[in-house]
């Protein structure tokens, strides 16, 4: 029960990541319909800048705040400088150029910050645990992160549900070439919109720095479970992914923990020992695939025009 | 291709002479390293050659084609770690696996479209990916050496400039089927069905079957490319089915010229070739690699093969015109 709860928690948590990196991705496709795979770079610099902001100014809230920031900036200047050049092309041409902008950025991390990995050490106020419930402890900056990402969540629905520029976003991800003809300025809502995914995505590889080692290639994995996240959620669709990612988290943190005991009570312990990690990691692919066969389109396909 | 006096004539055979004359002219220098990326060269353009039967042909963007390259020296390494080293086992173990593989993940995405089947096959390449760091009884995460090369008889793989040749007609011959299944009514059909398959359906053929077994072809191929790669380094570990490999597989393609036959050979020459070079340059090549990828996609259409069309000016014209196959299968089927 413990470990249940635990675990679970834990699912949440790689959720609520996972969607933060999916929306953008998934918001970038629906609205510019570009497949930008330069995403998970986005994650890596936001990792890169929280922990040297974060040692520059010895305080971890400036430096995730700085993150924050600068992964918004460099968002806009990517989407000025190459991605809007992209714009009505070729997927095929899209998948290209966005591959040349991750080998450019893990290059220059290495050029910059070295191949070795950086570290974060949080505060003493956030490593701490917090007894959640009788008996259960859990880890004060996990809870933060789940606090953190649900209010980014609170507020992206109010954002695009509620306000002037969310009405934009919806109404560019129905009918581009209209809202451009309604006089609505689209050069500015695409940056913004590319602008608002970078940093999303940004904020997903902050917030994991002080967990994980800070490392090259970071974003590639996350980039990768992400796509899961929107081909199940279906593209184009915010709730989708939302739910979709809380899903794939689940299933993937469950699997990890439960399947290679699963597995014992089924198979001799040597052969569930070298089966398990393999099969759990294959979890995720084979819920993908299983949606697939019922749902192509993915559980939740947004309303194309 | 009707007449070698163009541009790009004259490149292909200007080309494949020098692939021929390699090993006599490594032989003359003493320059031994040439001749290791000579064969580096030719075997991955037998995987882009493979991924351009259903990129360039099919319209099938797959991210995922770099899966069979590992799949295919697994079979080769796997089986030589059990004593089997016969490449007459090997190497149709290696062709079969990668089918198999590829008929599985070609049942499922092919359901899908556009970008649906990228991130699919990206996301099976990178199940396949994680299941090879997970194999603890080969090496995992740190790869299986491959003490003995595929054993033949008489032909010695381990001589390596046997094992060029072997590589180089493998290419040869690999070119001509691709060659012959897409002149063929069944490359015709799968090349209807990517200009535009409702039409295709409606005229009566199941694009979804003739998709399906471009798609598990392409992987066999690419497979038997994936056994020589691990011959080649006498080494398989994950790393060779990494993502990246298969971005850049996408890469040849595109540099090369798709639905061109030799375009992906051109592309693996001029990608591996300039990795080569801007390496002895910077220890971050790739650094300039990027941008310059993203600077062929936004200005460069056609890759190498459209700049040689270019040069070889008027046909350009005439073939912008030529009826897209579609036409021609609609109207074979009027006649």
């Amino acid at each position: 029960m413990l470990l249940l709860i635990e675990q679970g928690l834990n699912g949440v948590q790689l959720g609520l990541l996972l969607f933060l990196v999916a929306a953008g991705l998934t918001l970038i496709f629906g609205i510019m319909d570009v497949v930008n795979l330069a995403h998970g770079s986005f994650y890596m610099m936001g990792a890169y800048f929280a922990a040297t902001a974060t040692a520059w100014t010895g305080s971890l809230l400036a430096g995730l705040a700085f993150g924050l920031i600068a992964t918004l900036a460099l968002g806009v200047a990517i989407e000025t400088v190459a991605l809007r050049r992209l714009y009505g092309r070729d997927h095929l041409d899209h998948v290209l150029g966005t591959f040349g902008l991750i080998l450019f950025f893990n290059e220059l991390v290495r050029l910059v910050w070295g191949p070795a990995g950086l570290s974060l050490t949080l505060p003493a106020w956030l490593s701490q645990s917090v007894e959640i419930m009788d008996g259960i402890n859990y880890p004060a900056y996990r809870l933060a992160i789940v606090a953190v990402s649900l209010a980014v969540v609170a507020f992206l629905y109010v954002l695009v549900m509620h306000t002037r520029l969310g009405m934009l976003i919806r109404a560019g991800a129905s009918n581009r070439e209209m809202i451009g003809a309604l006089g609505i300025n689209i050069t500015l809502l695409f940056t913004l919109v590319f602008g608002l995914g970078a940093a999303l995505a940004g904020l997903a590889g902050l917030m994991q720095a002080p967990i994980l080692t800070v490392q090259i290639g970071m974003g590639e994995n996350i980039l990768i479970l992400a796509f899961v996240v929107i081909v199940i959620g279906g593209i184009g669709s915010i709730r989708g992914a939302f739910i979709a990612a809380l899903f794939v988290g689940l299933v993937d943190t469950a699997g990890r923990a439960f399947l290679p005991d699963l597995l014992r009570l089924l198979l001799s312990p040597k052969a569930a020992s070298s089966a398990g990690p393999a099969l759990s990691s294959m979890l995720i692919y084979l819920l993908m695939a299983s949606v697939l066969v019922v749902r192509p389109e993915g559980l939740f396909p947004a309303a194309r025009k | 291709m009707k007449t070698l006096a163009n541009a790009r004539g004259v490149a292909v055979v200007l080309v494949a002479a020098a692939l021929v004359l390699l090993p006599a002219a490594v032989a003359a220098t003493g320059n031994g390293f040439l001749l290791v990326i000579g064969t580096r060269i030719v075997i991955m353009a037998i995987a882009a050659v493979s991924l351009n039967l259903i990129l360039g042909y099919g319209g099938m963007v797959s991210f995922g084609h770099a899966a069979y390259l590992g799949i295919g020296g697994y079979a080769v390494g796997i089986l030589a770690h059990s004593g089997i080293h016969s490449g007459l086992v090997q190497w149709p173990v290696a062709i079969l696996a990668s089918g198999v593989f590829a008929l599985l993940v070609g049942m499922l995405s092919l359901r899908t479209r556009g970008v649906y089947f990228i991130m699919v096959t990206l996301a099976f390449a990178q199940m396949a990916y994680y299941v090879a760091t997970g194999l603890d009884a080969f090496g995992g995460d740190d790869g299986l050496t491959i003490y003995r090369r595929s054993q033949f008889g008489l032909v010695d793989l381990s001589n390596k400039v046997v094992f060029y040749y072997v590589c180089l007609a493998l290419l040869a011959a690999t070119l001509i089927l691709v060659w012959r299944l897409a002149s063929s009514r069944f490359g015709l059909v799968v090349q209807g069905s990517r200009s535009n398959d409702k039409r295709m359906q409606a005229l009566g053929f199941p694009t979804y079957r003739y998709r399906l077994v471009c798609f598990v072809v392409a992987g066999m191929l690419c497979g038997l490319a994936g056994a020589l790669l691990a011959n080649h380094s006498d080494f398989i570990s994950p790393a060779t089915m990494h993502w990246t490999r298969s971005g850049d597989l996408l890469v040849m393609v595109i540099l090369g010229g798709m639905r061109s036959l030799f375009g992906p050979v051109l592309g693996a020459i001029a990608l591996l070739t300039l990795e080569e070079g801007l390496s002895e340059i910077t220890e971050y090549w790739q650094i300039i690699l990027g941008p310059l990828l993203l600077a062929v996609v936004l200005y460069a259409r056609g890759g190498i093969d459209g700049l040689l069309e270019g040069l070889a000016t008027r046909r350009m014209r005439a073939r912008r015109t030529a009826p897209e196959p579609v036409d021609a299968l609609a109207e074979a089927r009027h006649a």
